[in-house]
């Protein structure tokens, strides 16, 4: 029985898990980050108590996300050893010290001064717990930097020279960091972490106006959310589409699958919806637009998009998840678009703070970001399939010599300890949500201090 | 190429894994002691004398175990990117007992940010931070002992079984490394708790020391039988002079750490179990110097390419002063304890 459990499979489906869980948090924490430093320059600059009140509210969300994020981190710092040992051995030339380098510029800046960041505000001055609440936010962006390096090499390597053992060398730092598919992921990447946090806020920013409580809060949270979407959503659709074009060029493959593409034509339809069929090497129930896929992959009415039988079988990605996964993220990102259009239009009107239906929606779509982030990570790694390093190591080269049995048994653990872990910081983050920032303080009297308000601190008790 | 290129070009691979191995070296050892001091107050949190006690347990490190643990993920992607073969053997090799320090590490870590804010469910996330903490302890001795004992390469591959960490001496340094960690925290305790939590750590920190001790004198007659060439290191003639300080040293520092326990002193007792774990950690890299991959693999024959580790060493040179300096304003400021009011 043991021996029939497939450690390659096992340990894909245990990183996948790991990986999604982990990214959930850094893809809020990074726009997080970047807002509490706007929020507490905002503060320096006016004196207006509410940004204030705001911050300290959203760095307790931010506290828990963030601890949810570090330790769910350091799994992913072992897992290249415990599960893909045949990846380090042969690319910890160069794969290991774009690692290195984020734990020396990023971790260890936002660990030291996260604790200024949380517990400090009492005992520091104001601008030092803004430097502190900037480093840790820099430390988040630097964090993408170097991890989105490393995996945008591992898509489009470049710079390397392989030795007669099949281990890598690099031949040039400048080539390996910044490859060809690096600067669009970065940016993409980037820019849906801030939408992610945007709809967070604002979502929320929209439901403390709907219930009537913190109404102040929600409508600066909501504005703020809405002032960055409207012009993020759309620019974000145009670094998709330069990214979608960099893969095109460096991984057709992939573009094939995603786009569910068999034949290798120069009248490529838009496939709207199909079932992506490996055995017949078509698609059932395809709905499709004929010509569209062409203009939009090359941008020319007759440009040629490679098929995935031009691919020899061995070599291809199977299309079914990223082809779904990928039109739920432009599904996605054409809501977030819609929604920031819209708040834009009825802010103009004066009404965004009063058309009730919009706020709900604003509501609904609180969560979207993480599930496009999700859907977006699929298409990346399910379309790079076969392959870890692009078309220099595959998936099934890489993987650890350890037992079927021992990754099922961890697989199990990771789902228990992971299941409980989110729903815990899913419901304590829902109640501090609920419980919204402390209301503006009435300005005290001469000499008077307010008892109630005791010294907050990250881990404050709703 | 110039003749002092030259001998760049063969210098290099010789120099380089020497300071890697002392980075990383050096960043094990931090962790050790601080990670240390952290999961020792989860092992002692059941044991405090009061709910109240178990706060200001708690407050004391919260905000520093991130910065702790990230020591821990230095020491990963270091042996990653410094030493790719030893990373790739040993930690497949280790499977089990590393995924279940991480899990103990979630497990403790995120009690830090939940049970302040649970009501009800308060003593769940307490267990959590006990269990996780004495799990991660466990697990990295475990490892320790693994590491000592040494393992089946073939072909630049792990080959051995899933469970060849366990055996005897590494169940034995799983308990020694909790015991070392406890007696860290109780100094910890003793440096920063209000006074009848002093006098408990103390009392803890006593007993902590008499099982270190034991281990200790253990493991110096045992582990010697592990490999010949470790009873060889020690006592050749020469060796055994040179060598020497370390026990004696260790000695002494046991003796301080005793007195200073007795003369209740405020400092001294966390700053003695610093000195006993840095002459341990000594005395383990005399004994297994220039092996990474115990008993076969040495530093050079795992070491990345020179490249790469001389790209990393341009990054490592300034950054970690920087580092070790703001790490040390973070525990200058926050120091004195959030109050475990301020949680509330």
């Amino acid at each position: 029985m043991m021996s029939e459990l497939d450690p390659l499979l096992l340990s894909r489906i245990q990183f996948a898990f790991t990986i999604s869980f982990h990214i959930i948090f850094p893809s809020f924490t990074i726009g997080l980050a970047a807002w509490l430093v706007v929020l507490e320059g905002l503060w320096l600059k006016t004196g207006k108590q509410i940004y204030a009140d705001i911050s300290r509210h959203w760095i307790k969300i931010f506290a828990v996300s963030f601890g949810m994020g570090v330790v769910s981190g350091v799994v992913m710092s072992y897992e290249f050893g415990t599960n893909w040992s045949e990846l380090s051995r042969r690319g910890g030339n160069v794969i290991g010290p774009l690692l290195s380098y984020e734990v020396l510029t990023a971790f260890f800046l936002e660990a030291g001064f996260l604790g200024i960041m949380l517990f400090g505000r009492e005992r520091v001055p104001k601008w030092v717990h803004f430097f502190a609440t900037s480093m840790v936010a820099l430390g988040t962006a630097i964090s993408a930097f170097w991890i989105l390096s490393a995996n945008s090499w591992m898509q489009t390597p470049q710079g390397f020279t392989v030795d007669d053992q099949g281990v890598l060398h690099v031949a040039d730092w400048w080539q390996v960091i910044f490859n060809p598919s690096f600067p669009y992921r970065f940016t993409h990447m980037v820019a849906a972490a801030y939408l992610t946090t945007a709809f967070v806020v604002g979502g929320i920013g929209a439901w403390y106006i709907l219930r009537d409580r913190s109404v102040a809060h929600g409508r600066i949270m909501l504005g703020m959310a809405l002032s960055l979407i409207v012009w993020l959503a759309p620019l974000q659709l145009v670094i998709g589409d330069l990214h979608g074009l960099n893969a095109r060029e460096h991984q057709p493959a992939k573009i094939a699958a995603v786009e569910a593409h068999w034949e290798t034509r120069r009248d490529a339809p838009l496939v709207l919806f199909a079932w992506p069929n490996t055995k017949t090497e078509s698609n059932d129930y395809e709905l499709a637009i004929p010509k569209l896929g062409s203009l939009i992959l090359t941008h020319e009415w007759d440009g040629e998009v490679r098929g995935l039988k031009s691919f020899p079988p061995e070599d291809r990605p199977n299309p079914v998840i990223p082809f779904f996964s990928f039109r739920i993220m432009v599904g996605i990102g054409f809501i977030m678009i819609a929604l920031g259009f819209t708040g834009a239009v009825l802010w103009l009107m004066g009404r965004l703070y009063t058309t009730r239906w919009y706020l709900h929606a604003m509501t609904f779509a609180a969560p979207l970001g993480f599930i496009a982030v999700l859907a977006g990570w699929f298409v990346a790694e399910v379309g790079r399939q076969p392959w870890v390093v692009y078309n220099v190591l595959r998936t099934a080269d890489a993987v650890s010599p350890v037992p079927g049995g021992s990754v099922l048994t961890t697989i199990i653990l990771f789902v228990i300890v992971y299941g409980i872990v989110f729903g815990a910081g899913v419901y304590y983050m829902a109640k501090l949500v609920q419980h919204g920032p402390e209301p503006v303080p009435p300005l005290p009297e001469e000499g008077e201090a307010d008892p109630s308000r005791r010294p907050l601190s990250a881990a404050g008790n709703p | 190429m110039t003749a002092s290129d030259m001998d760049m070009a063969q210098l290099l691979p010789i120099f380089l894994p020497l300071v890697w191995a002392s980075i990383l070296a050096l960043a094990v050892f931090l962790y050790v002691l601080l990670g240390g001091y952290d999961l020792g107050l989860g092992a002692l949190f059941p044991l405090a004398p009061s709910h109240r006690d178990r706060d200001a347990m708690m407050a004391s490190v919260a905000p520093f175990w991130d910065g702790n643990e990230t020591w821990l993920v230095l020491g990963g992607g270091g042996l990653l990117a410094a030493f790719p073969l030893a990373y790739s053997v040993m930690l497949p090799s280790l499977y089990i007992p590393i995924i279940l320090m991480l899990l103990g590490l979630i497990l403790r870590g995120v009690a830090f940010e939940f049970r302040f804010k649970s009501n009800r469910s308060r003593w769940a996330w307490d267990l959590a931070f006990a269990g996780g903490s004495i799990l991660a302890a466990l697990m990295q001795g475990v490892t320790i002992g693994a590491f000592v004992q040494g393992f089946a390469v073939t072909n630049n591959q792990f080959s051995g079984g899933a469970f060849d960490w366990l055996s005897p001496f590494s169940m034995v340094t799983a308990v020694a490394v909790l015991s070392g960690y406890v007696l860290l925290s109780a100094g910890w305790l003793i440096m920063k708790a209000d006074e009848a939590l002093r006098e408990w750590a103390y009392g803890v920190a006593r007993y902590a020391l008499i099982a270190v001790t034991v281990f200790i004198v253990a493991f110096s007659v045992w582990t010697p039988f592990l490999h010949a060439e470790i009873a060889a290191r020690w006592f050749s003639p020469g060796n055994i002079i040179m060598f020497c300080p370390v026990p004696l040293l260790t000695a002494a520092a046991v003796i301080g750490l005793w007195r200073g326990i007795a003369n209740r002193q405020r400092y001294a007792p966390f700053l003695w179990g610093t000195a006993i774990f840095l002459l341990c950690y000594i005395g383990l890299a005399i004994s297994l110097f220039p092996y990474i991959i115990p008993p076969d693999v040495t530093i050079w024959e795992a070491a990345a390419a020179p490249k790469s580790q001389l790209f990393m060493l341009y990054g490592a040179i300034p950054l970690l002063p920087i580092i070790l300096g703001y790490t040390a304003y973070s525990y200058y400021v926050l120091w004195e304890a959030p109050s475990s009011d301020a949680y509330h």
